[in-house]
């Protein structure tokens, strides 16, 4: 697992969790969002702002919030920040909606996320 | 206290930086706190944790008695991204005489 340049570098450019999470392309997730519902997918992309796109997407079923699972089956841009497209189950999830993600324990290399972040702390 | 690397604390950031993998208390917004190992956190107090119990207090209020009912919500997470937006406070959980 590398980081970017750019995060080693003096820290003008502190983006450890965008570097993070694009090492996790690929892996299964799940983002609990602010409105308390939980979309759970396979990491497709993710930007600088950590908007977030999955794939294979399906919500946690949490049978407390039944009217969310709804919500989500309607198509396109809501305002809540996701965006989903019902035919291939691709989805869009602003960063800034997100509360969690839950992410996948193993092959995560803890020493290089400490290093990085003593690092970015230390351009601050 | 030896300065291996760079460890002055300078400000407040630098004191979340003593806590690295360290055992960590969160309080979080809505009534809800965090408890876990912090590996990872940057500048906007997003933060990766481990091992996470989090606990959400809810209250509600009889609507005969009006007695408070405090009731707390726990789940636990072995690796979890908490997005800085949503924290209020960072600390260490106790305090052990050293």
């Amino acid at each position: 697992m590398k980081f970017s340049p750019a995060l080693v570098e003096g820290g003008t450019v502190l983006l450890l969790f965008f570097s993070y999470f694009k090492d996790l392309v690929g892996r299964e997730v799940t983002v609990e969002l602010k409105n308390d519902l939980a979309i759970r997918g396979t990491l497709h992309s993710v930007d600088q702002y950590l908007n977030i796109k999955l794939e294979n997407t399906r919500v946690v079923d949490q049978d407390k919030y039944p009217h969310m699972s709804i919500i989500m089956k309607i198509d396109y841009v809501h305002a809540c920040g996701v965006c989903i497209d019902l035919s291939v189950r691709n989805c869009f999830i602003r960063g800034s909606v997100v509360r969690y993600v839950q992410l996948p324990p193993e092959g995560v290399d803890v020493e290089l996320l400490h290093d990085a972040t003593r690092r970015e702390a230390r351009g601050g | 206290m030896g300065s291996e690397e760079d460890s002055a604390v300078k400000e407040p950031l630098d004191l979340i930086r003593l806590s690295l993998d360290e055992r960590i208390y969160v309080k979080f917004r809505h009534d809800r706190e965090l408890r876990g190992k912090l590996h990872a956190y940057d500048q906007h107090l997003n933060m990766i944790l481990g091992d996470v119990e989090e606990i959400i207090t809810t209250m509600e209020i009889d609507d005969e008695t009006y007695e408070e009912i405090v009731r707390t919500t726990r789940r636990t997470v072995p690796f979890l991204f908490v997005r800085g937006d949503g924290v209020i406070l960072v600390s260490p959980p106790l305090r052990t005489a050293i």
